[in-house]
């Protein structure tokens, strides 16, 4: 606002008719930025401060009370963490995992769902249903569906006369139980804007394809997916950026370490260092460490969706 | 049938033939019951498990059905798990959200497509830059912020506004707003002002009353993730007479019965389940339209 005071003082008005216009002019950039206010706090306070105290905070570390600037120290403390590795390894897991699920069957179900000509309505709010439920629901009933005594999954793979699972409780089919809970939790999302994307195109492509004798799967290739690309390609880098910070599920389901470390994530070791050992330093740096790898990715979706528009 | 129908990958005339109709019923049928097993099922399975009796709810192999209604666990739920509160709280919480980001953001948006001030473009541009920011990367400075406020020095823990203020620094909604409010045809704004409407006045009597549908997904959406959020709460609200109803059911959920749980679990998801199914149009709408062609 200093500039905008500046700017009226500075330009000595000529005219009357003059400083009565620079006059309005200041006035409506008071208003707007009163209007703005809110705002401008709001972001200040709990956003742009924030994201310059978690640079800050990454090269520094606070002992009884006394902060110091210590350079690269908690970058090399995790570094020689061994949980660091193992949660890095931990989240690319997932994140792989939960895109081979969450990616593909949400794609698989959205085409489906738009070749169907009935139901499609109740088909929609089903496959949305549990993103709308709170998280606290989904997740406490599928830890009681994993129960490996009494849940409902391995009694159905029982019933089946299929070989049953530790689920949770074995560290080798942990990480698996986490992807399939947070894959049911939020495959919804993605379904419909895949679906929209699939309604946006035009029947005529398929229609010239059929023509040209184009069997089902070579519609699907050469119309389907050529068409819907770009959305796939930027859901996917959302979906990346997405799954790299998730928490809650393995939080609420293993209670976050997880059977030998299997399920401890990233953003799990920053909730660690931060509120479990006090290190906001090392939490800080653990936190820019993961800014910087999706900030790659973060790039490459502005750069899909600069083709987009 | 819900919609109007355009060509898909699938021809309407290859559907019509004998065959075609034979596997195109199959896989409606298949679609259709498999859906409804793995996404109504799991909800069956919380409602009925709040019925069943502490026993019967860790049995193996589970029952179907309840051997024996007890309707009363959901009361013994209510009551144990001090879900009036818990559900209060999270409301509070998540109007008291809604409303600051109607008045700050749509101020914000408001100032920024149609004022116009100077520095505009640069705060548009720093409040976008936030969204590069992944949420989970500022948790640590934000709670060391919302604990001592800078300038103020007040300690916003325990209090509604640790979870209010931070959800209106919302860079999507700006854009979502202001993207809105941009075509809204600035002849219109000039004949207001002509008619000597001040700002607010056009803001109230013009854009807003426009703007009905984009309000209302940036309000669903304001209220849902509150409702949904997990880590942030739990930071903010230590005190359990504070907590919202993911925290507590939670925190409490510790040597509780099993099917005391369940019970609580669905009580919770009922006002959700409501919500959605009341406003699932716009959800969904709000979702495809503003969600990514953004």
């Amino acid at each position: 606002m200093a500039v905008i005071s500046v700017a009226g003082k500075a330009a000595r008005p000529t005219t009357h008719e003059g400083r009565d216009r620079r006059c309005r002019k200041v006035r409506q950039n008071l208003t707007a930025h009163g209007f703005l206010l809110g705002a401008l706090l709001c972001f200040g306070f709990f956003t742009w401060y924030p994201m310059v105290r978690e640079v800050v905070m990454s090269f520094q570390k606070t002992k009884r009370g006394r902060t110091s600037w210590v350079g690269l120290d908690n970058i090399d403390q995790l570094l020689q963490d061994p949980e660091f590795w193992q949660a890095w390894r931990n989240t690319l897991l997932f994140t792989l995992l939960a895109l081979v699920f969450g990616f593909a069957v949400p794609f698989f179900v959205a085409v489906l769902l738009n070749e169907l000509r009935h139901a499609k309505s109740y088909l929609r709010i089903l496959v949305y249903l549990p993103v709308m439920m709170p998280p606290v629901a989904s997740v406490l009933l599928f830890k009681y569906f994993y129960d490996p005594d009494f849940g409902l999954f391995n009694s159905i793979l029982h019933t089946l006369h299929l070989p049953t699972s530790a689920w949770l409780n074995s560290p080798d089919t942990a990480m698996v139980s986490v992807v399939i809970a947070s894959t049911w939790m939020n495959m919804g999302g993605a379904t419909l804007i895949y679906l929209a994307a699939l309604q946006g195109i035009p029947g005529e492509l398929y229609e010239a394809a059929e023509l040209d004798g184009a069997g089902l799967w070579r519609r699907v290739w050469h119309v389907t997916i050529p068409q819907t690309r770009l959305i796939l390609s930027l859901l996917l880098l959302l979906q990346v950026v997405a799954t790299m910070q998730v928490f809650v599920e393995p939080f609420l389901l293993t209670g976050g370490n997880g059977p030998q470390g299997s399920t401890t994530t990233v953003v799990y070791l920053v909730y660690q260092y931060a509120f479990n050992f006090n290190n906001y330093g090392a939490a800080s740096a653990l936190g820019l460490i993961m800014l910087v790898v999706l900030a790659g990715f973060s790039a490459l979706y502005v750069r899909q969706s600069r083709k987009a528009d | 049938m819900d919609e109007p129908l355009t060509r898909t990958l699938i021809s309407q005339t290859q559907l019509n033939r004998p065959l075609g109709r034979l596997l195109y019923r199959t896989v409606l049928a298949l679609t259709v019951v498999g859906f409804t097993v793995v996404f109504l099922g799991p909800l069956y399975w919380l409602v009925t498990g709040g019925l069943k009796s502490t026993a019967e709810v860790i049995q193996n192999p589970p029952t179907l059905f309840p051997a024996e209604l007890h309707p009363e666990t959901y009361a013994t739920a209510w009551r144990q798990l001090g879900m009036s509160r818990l559900l209060f709280n999270t409301l509070y919480y998540a109007f008291g959200a809604l409303a600051f980001q109607l008045v700050f953001d749509v101020a914000a948006a408001y100032a920024l497509s149609k004022l116009r001030p100077v520095l505009g473009n640069l705060i548009l541009g720093m409040m976008l830059a936030t969204l590069m920011i992944p949420a989970a990367v500022l948790i640590v400075p934000q709670y060391l912020t919302v604990l001592d406020l800078p300038l103020l020095h007040v300690n916003l823990v325990d209090t509604p506004w640790a979870i209010w203020l931070p959800t209106v620094a919302n860079a999507f909604n700006i854009f979502l707003l202001k993207r809105f409010f941009d075509s809204i045809p600035e002849d219109l704004m000039a004949a207001a002002a002509i008619d000597g409407a001040t700002p607010t006045r056009a803001l109230w009597s013009i854009v807003l009353p426009m703007s009905r549908p984009i309000l209302g997904v940036v309000s669903i959406f304001a209220v849902v993730n509150v409702w949904k959020d997990f880590l942030w709460p739990m930071l903010v609200q230590p005190e359990p007479a504070n907590q919202t109803l993911n925290i507590g059911i939670k925190s409490l959920s510790m040597g509780v019965p099993q099917n005391v749980i369940i019970a609580a679990l669905a009580i919770a998801s009922v006002p959700t389940v409501v919500f959605f199914l009341i406003f699932q149009r716009n959800i969904m709408s709000g979702l495809t339209s503003g969600g990514l062609k953004g």
